[in-house]
């Protein structure tokens, strides 16, 4: 991880800044606001207009978001790299499916409840994880990914699981009240409220105290020991708070997907996962939904080029778009906004 | 001529009217979304990226099936727009692909989307859209369900009625036998296993190791030792071509001469047999349904000439070995012989009727002998097949044909 220039831990960083940028490159408040107010009435307004395909897809743009936002929060600001992502999200989508397949609960209930057993696993997880650093952790949670789908798959876990063959999961339905309102939008206005909140929450998280402890760990951890800060419950306590954000969008994509099986949850998706996440922006919030944009649209693409290479074609474009954008969509954005008001200081530095 | 006043056409119209919007209306209600009088559109899913990718054969080779109908004038005078996604053998992939091929490109039905957990994860939503999930290229028992699932058929035969017909064959040939079962920790492997099981019936502690393994794991040298050390004259060896070798190579190092039954997905000459060692293959018995690309018994054969000048001429750089190309071939044949059984009335309700009424239908790479045939009941098209040994280099097929379905 690249450490952070000195002035970027200052008392009065505005949140979700945490990408190195020089202070004359920031929006000021009233446009970002503005901004984020307008996408914000667009992702409402969408759905009355798209094809409910379109919806749907727009619904996994969301919770692949939220799913990087998650990693966001463990790597980005806090400076641990996890490749066992997967495994949290895994956990989240087959607690919604147990709950809505064997009990069937509302689909409501099971949102919290996946990210409370994400939350729990995730900060047990990272007691021991306390103990690796950088690469060494990266494998630790490698394993944590590689053993997910066999675990789901194990003997003794069938009568829960599903085993191989996976869990039906019905999907939600619009209340009978908004009955002009299709499955798909229903669905898709679930995802987006709980997305915001959760995303408004992760801001403020970032914003707080807590927030700055998290990020002076990442910059300098025995400075932030130094502090007074509690490196090892802040440590644990943030792999939960991520797993817990990634979990609920595990919970989120089985309703969206109306299916689980081990092989959904496999190392791939933690990879896509990171790679959504540095696309994004590494530090940067909303970043994460442009991440949730690549993951999901960037394959279709590359296919739709060439079904034979469409695995060349997607690493092209990764490649390309990472020399466009070192330091991401996030970076990418406060680059060009800069550069339209006539800063010319800036230089966004790669990672 | 002169007849031909104001009046008389004004009176005309109404009844040519009233003639012809009924023939256009009952012909607009022939078709279903995707047909015209020109094309048919049709979409399938398969792994071209991912773990799986190995598989993408099969969808290759109903492309170039396509292409070849399109060639020769389509069917009925209809090309056929095949469109085939990658969902790197990821069901939430395969959900959005499939939505994507239904509700975007308006396709007529999805022909053979490959792989048990893709398959299930669209198996609600092409209920619940009454769209034909056609063939689906798995071998799991869950296809044939047509009074829960009556838009979903299967294809080939499944991998649990092969376990039956192996348990058949045991009870006839070594009844005191000790079983020791060899599978992959997956749908297929577990598939397996219930079916050997349940063809036993009250016999099934005959079955005294059930040994799995990881398609990540090294090797199954273990389980075979411990197969040898418990006992086990009977070894029925599911796994895939890599771990089937290593299986048939690790018993002959250590001396074992069970009677070896070696499951269909495994009994490649090329994949399995030669990288074992042939004469460490002798007697291993199995089974087929497909014609094995690799033996040279069928090189006058009349299916299996039309199918190699089909890869000579349509996937020129396919490698003739590989059993994928002759699947996927074989499944877009039969898909071809339902839309040519619809003629013109082709409404998704009319394709499923005439899936579940083939008669007797034969594709060109099927063993001699074996046909499809299902009825409203019977959603299971291929249900035969026959039995072989290895004489040490090539298949020697036995006996009748068998069927062991599982209704």
């Amino acid at each position: 991880m690249t450490t952070i220039p000195e002035e970027e831990i200052a008392p009065d960083i505005e949140a979700g800044e945490a990408v190195p940028v020089q202070r004359a490159a920031r929006m000021r408040p009233g446009a970002r606001h503005l901004i984020i107010a307008g996408v914000v009435v667009v992702a409402f307004v969408v759905p009355v207009f798209a094809s409910s395909f379109v919806t749907f897809q727009l619904t996994e743009v969301l919770i692949y978001g939220l799913a990087i936002l998650g990693l966001n929060l463990l790597t980005g600001f806090n400076g641990q790299f996890s490749l066992g992502h997967s495994a949290f999200y895994g956990i989240g989508a087959y607690t919604a499916a147990i709950m809505i397949h064997n009990y069937e609960l509302s689909y409501l209930w099971t949102i919290p409840a996946a990210g409370g057993v994400c939350f729990v696993i995730g900060f047990l997880f990272g007691l021991p994880a306390l103990r690796l650093q950088n690469l060494y952790l990266a494998l630790a949670t490698f394993a944590l990914a590689t053993a997910m789908p066999q675990l789901l798959k194990f003997h003794a876990l069938e009568a829960w699981t599903g085993g191989v063959q996976g869990l039906v999961v019905d999907q939600p339905e619009a209340p009978g009240l908004l009955s002009k309102i299709s499955d798909d939008q229903w669905l898709y206005y679930v995802t987006l409220i709980v997305v915001l909140v959760m995303f408004a929450c992760a801001a403020s998280l970032i914003h707080s105290r807590t927030g700055r402890a998290i990020m002076a760990i990442r910059d300098n951890p025995i400075a932030a020991a130094a502090m007074g800060i509690n490196n090892s419950l802040y440590k644990t306590l943030t792999f939960g708070v991520s797993a817990f954000y990634t979990g609920v969008a595990g919970a989120l994509g089985a309703l969206a997907i109306g299916f689980v099986a081990p092989d959904s949850f496999t190392i791939f998706l933690s990879i896509s996962l990171l790679v959504g996440l540095v696309i994004g922006g590494v530090g940067s919030i909303l970043g994460c939904l442009f991440g949730g944009l690549f993951v999901l649209y960037v394959p279709n693409i590359a296919n739709a080029l060439s079904t034979g290479l469409a695995g060349a074609i997607y690493g092209v474009i990764l490649l390309l778009v990472i020399f466009v954008m070192p330091a991401g969509a996030a970076g990418f954005v406060r680059f060009a906004v800069a550069r339209a008001a006539g800063w010319r200081r800036v230089s966004p530095k790669g990672r | 001529m002169r007849q031909l006043t104001r009046r008389t056409i004004l009176a005309a119209a109404p009844a040519a009217l009233a003639l012809s919007v009924p023939f256009v209306s009952a012909r607009a209600a022939n078709y279903g979304p995707g047909v015209t009088d020109k094309e048919i559109k049709l979409g399938n899913t398969g792994p071209y990226s991912g773990p799986a990718s190995s598989y993408s054969a099969v969808p290759k080779a109903q492309t170039a099936y396509w292409k070849m109908i399109n060639d020769q004038g389509g069917i009925n005078g209809r090309m056929i727009n095949f469109i085939s996604y990658d969902d790197a053998y990821t069901p939430p992939k395969t959900v959005e692909m499939v939505r994507k091929l239904v509700e975007d490109d308006g396709v007529f039905l999805v022909a053979s989307p490959l792989g048990t957990p893709c398959n299930s994860a669209i198996w609600h939503y092409m209920n619940e859209k009454k769209v034909p999930q056609l063939f689906v290229a798995t071998g799991a028992t869950k296809w044939d369900d047509p009074k829960g699932h009556p838009w979903t058929i299967g294809w080939q035969p499944n991998y649990q009625s092969e376990g039956r017909i192996y348990a058949a064959y045991i009870l006839k040939n070594k009844p005191d036998g000790k079983i020791g079962v060899l599978y992959q920790n997956d749908d297929f492997g577990k598939d397996y296993v219930k079916g050997v099981k349940d063809g036993l019936g009250d016999k099934a502690s005959m079955v005294i190791v059930e040994a799995s393994y990881e398609t990540t794991d090294p090797t199954v040298d273990s389980q075979v030792v411990d197969m040898k050390a418990k006992g086990v004259d009977i070894f029925v060896n599911t796994a895939i071509p890599k771990f089937a070798a290593q299986a048939i190579r690790k018993a002959a190092d250590i001396q074992w001469k069970p009677l070896h039954v070696l499951s269909s997905i495994g009994n490649s000459v090329g994949a399995t047999l030669k990288a074992a060692g042939l004469e460490n293959a002798k007697d291993i018995i199995s089974d087929f349904y497909l014609k094995d690309a690799t033996d040279p018994r069928w090189k006058d054969d009349d299916g299996f000439k039309w199918w190699s000048s089909f890869m000579d001429k349509y996937i020129p750089d396919g490698d003739k070995t590989d059993q994928g190309y002759v699947a996927g071939s074989s499944l877009a044949a039969m898909t071809a012989q339902v839309l040519k059984q619809c003629g013109d009335e082709l409404t998704r309700e009319n394709v499923m009727k005439q899936a579940a009424a083939l008669k007797d239908v034969t594709v060109p790479m099927l063993l001699p002998g074996i046909k499809a045939n299902t009825s409203p009941t019977d959603f299971a098209p291929l249900k035969q097949v026959q039995m072989a040994k290895f004489d040490g280099e090539r298949w020697t097929l036995f006996g009748d044909l068998i069927t062991g379905a599982v209704g």
